[in-house]
């Protein structure tokens, strides 16, 4: 498994080119192409506000505007719920690659989280834009933080990622439950209603799920005013994703060689 | 040295039962059978006990029938799928050619699909960049280059596939079956790179079924049947091995095909000609209308029945699969329960498109009839079977001389024409090529 593990550093630039090429093929022949990683975030960020504020007035305090909270939150899961999904799926529609090309299978689940990572950056500088307009700018010392979590969640996502697509090859089902895991599992997290919301035996429920702690750092840093005092969960939460990754990791390894006979 | 090793290889594919089918997570999880549901429980052998080695720098052609387990061999040597049981060893860098184009994303340009490409199959950017107008050159897409694959024809798609993967220069260069991709010249353009990968002392897996090919330009053979060796040495005596299997699995394909169709034609009874063709007149095989688009059957009163036909090589032995330019007995066996004096016993040869060949019978060969009763036999004897390869069937036939069908057996007898030449049309003439001082041949090595 480790030699495996180095050996994927050797297909960095595989893993870059394919990144890009599916950055490129994915708005190629459209007109305003890669603008619309901008605009997709940029368009749903305004029904919120349209929803929040006119159809559904939702006055909380220190949750103004309640949108733009929600959008902390929703910016993050996207990335991830689109690269479980995708991935679910990646190795079955990559299967005449795994079966007709020698190289590593791992590439293409981690490609696909790497892909929607890029359009999470690309979405950053919208939420980025009206943070600094509706709130103060952003604390000094929190956002250095932001990368912080970030890579919490790469590390997390990735050993979902992973487990998911060997997974997915032996067990087709889970392309159709993950849809409502996923809804489920959007509502189980603080990221449309604050975490301070919750009943105190909710919020211990709400402790277990790892995505909490993800949401609640990216809401601590980018809108909360005030220090970043989730990072001791933070850090746990890295740890345990890096302990859940090298599992990952190690049950798609033992799996490997399944994958050319069986997609 | 050895560029690739192969010891006792054997690779086994599950196959899934109907209950394995709908296995799914939940049940697997709650009957706790993850991981014995991922262990197969019924099997497959693709590959029995394959033991080779090819040293560095030869060419070794893997010959055999579809299903015989040669791709998987090629992907065991690969690396794509590991064998069950035994060792495979390769030295050097591999490129593949089993599947051009794999991974070609339809959607960006021909010069994009070429890095990516290349650099799946292990190549470097720089390298790529430093080989990319020879690569585009090779496939011959300059103008299409910038285009998006999904807008290129099957042909360019697999010729730029072939140029990227031949061009990662490799030490050990796996083919399979890949020669048919372009027109004429694209081939011989690979077969010279072939060539120049030989001189240059690379090693090559060559999976074909061009056996010519295989005994032109491969140093050793190796023949799978069913997933076992059965060969492996001088190619010509392999792919001589092989074409002489595949001509006795033909032949007892072909007697079978016969036996059905006259099985068939014999549950007409004979009281049905008629109905099966009007009254009107039969003669052979030259008898014009509906004659020829008759399909196999068999007619006629049985007044003289054919018992049995034979065909027959020059050593007695029957058959159904001869050489060009053998000798051919068509032996007919008949029965008259009644002495008859006015009969005709006849022959048509028909190609596969149903071209008569040939057709003749006594009486146009001005025999005329005396007597037949009892058992009685004839036989009709060619020479030299001077037809091009193909398959080929045969109407038999005795009937009175104004037509009257006693036993009209139509293309129930089928037969192969093998031919090591490739000549072309229905009929070989007797031939020879002389050439004037001013025009030289040499001779091709077979």
């Amino acid at each position: 498994m480790f030699p495996n593990l180095v050996r994927l550093l050797r297909y960095r630039g595989l893993i870059q080119s394919l990144v890009a090429r599916e950055l490129k093929a994915r708005y190629r022949g459209s007109v305003l192409g890669f603008f619309w990683s901008f605009f997709n975030p940029l368009f749903l960020l305004l029904i919120y506000s349209f929803v929040f504020e006119y159809v559904l007035p939702a006055k909380v305090d220190g949750l103004e505007p309640y949108a733009l909270f929600m959008f902390c939150g929703i910016l993050p899961w996207t990335w991830f719920a689109s690269s479980l999904t995708e991935s679910s799926n990646v190795l079955i529609s990559g299967g005449n690659l795994i079966k007709k090309v020698l190289f590593p299978a791992e590439i293409l689940p981690i490609v696909t989280v790497l892909a929607n990572m890029a359009h999470f950056f690309l979405g950053l500088p919208i939420l980025a834009v009206f943070l600094i307009y509706y709130r103060a700018p952003l604390g000094f010392p929190e956002i250095l933080w932001f990368p912080v979590i970030v890579f919490v969640q790469l590390v997390f996502t990735l050993g979902c990622a992973l487990i998911l697509s060997a997974l997915t090859v032996h067990f087709r089902d889970i392309r159709d439950i993950l849809a409502n895991i996923l809804t489920l599992w959007f509502f189980a997290t603080p990221i449309i209603y604050p975490m301070g919301a919750a009943p105190a035996l909710g919020r211990r429920g709400l402790n277990m799920n790892p995505f909490t702690h993800l949401a609640v750092s990216y809401q601590e840093v980018l809108f909360y005013k005030g220090d970043f005092g989730h990072w001791k969960w933070l850090l746990a939460l890295g740890a345990a994703s890096l302990a859940f990754f090298l599992f990952a990791y190690f049950v798609f390894d033992r799996l490997r060689d399944t994958f050319a006979e069986e997609v | 040295m050895n560029a690739i090793e192969v010891f006792h290889a054997s690779k086994i594919y599950r196959r899934y039962s109907r209950r394995r089918q709908f296995t799914t997570l939940k049940s697997a999880l709650l009957s706790g059978s993850l991981i014995r549901d991922l262990r197969p429980d019924e099997t497959f052998s693709a590959l029995q006990d394959v033991t080779f080695t090819v040293p560095a720098g030869r060419t070794l052609g893997v010959i055999g029938r579809n299903g015989s387990g040669k791709s998987t061999m090629l992907k065991l040597v690969a690396g794509i799928t590991k064998p069950s049981s035994g060792i495979v060893r390769v030295d050097g860098r591999i490129s593949a050619l089993i599947e051009l184009g794999a991974g070609f994303h339809p959607e960006i340009s021909g010069r994009e699909n070429v890095f990516i490409n290349g650099i799946m199959l292990g190549l470097t950017k720089r390298e790529i960049t430093r080989r990319f107008d020879e690569i585009v050159e090779f496939a011959d897409m300059k103008d299409f280059i910038d285009a998006p694959v999904k807008t290129y024809s099957s042909g360019m798609y697999m010729r730029l596939g072939f140029a990227v993967a031949i061009h990662v220069d490799p030490d050990v260069l796996l083919v399979d079956e890949v020669l048919a991709v372009g027109d004429e010249g694209f081939t011989h353009k690979c077969l010279d790179k072939f060539a120049e990968f030989k001189r240059r002392g690379k090693t090559i897996l060559l999976v074909t079924h061009a056996l010519g090919l295989v005994e032109r330009f491969c140093d050793e053979a190796l023949w799978l049947d069913a997933g076992r060796m059965q060969g492996l040495g001088d190619p010509k005596r392999v792919v001589g091995a092989y074409v002489t299997d595949v001509e006795v699995t033909e032949e007892r394909q072909l007697a079978a095909g016969d036996a059905k169709a006259q099985e068939s034609a014999g549950t007409i009874s004979p009281d049905e000609p008629a109905a099966v063709l009007p009254d009107h007149p039969i003669e052979t095989a030259e008898a014009p209308g509906d004659m020829f688009r008759a399909t196999e059957g068999r007619w006629g009163s049985r007044e003289i029945e054919i018992t049995d036909v034979q065909l027959r090589a020059a050593d007695g032995d029957s058959g159904h699969v001869f050489h060009s330019g053998d000798r051919l007995d068509i032996r007919i066996r008949m029965r008259a329960p009644v002495a008859l004096d006015d009969f005709v016993i006849g022959i048509g040869l028909f190609n596969a498109e149903g071209v008569c060949c040939y057709g003749t019978n006594t009486s146009l060969e001005e025999l005329k009839a005396e007597r037949i009763f009892g058992d009685a036999e004839a036989t009709f004897t060619i020479d030299s079977l001077d037809l091009v390869e193909g398959t080929y069937k045969l109407d038999v036939a005795v009937h009175r001389l104004d037509g009257y069908p006693y036993d009209y057996h139509r293309l129930l007898y089928t037969f192969r024409v093998k031919s090591r030449t490739k000549d072309v049309g229905i009929y070989r003439p007797r031939h020879a090529w002389t050439f004037s001082d001013g025009v030289r041949f040499e001779k091709m090595p077979s």
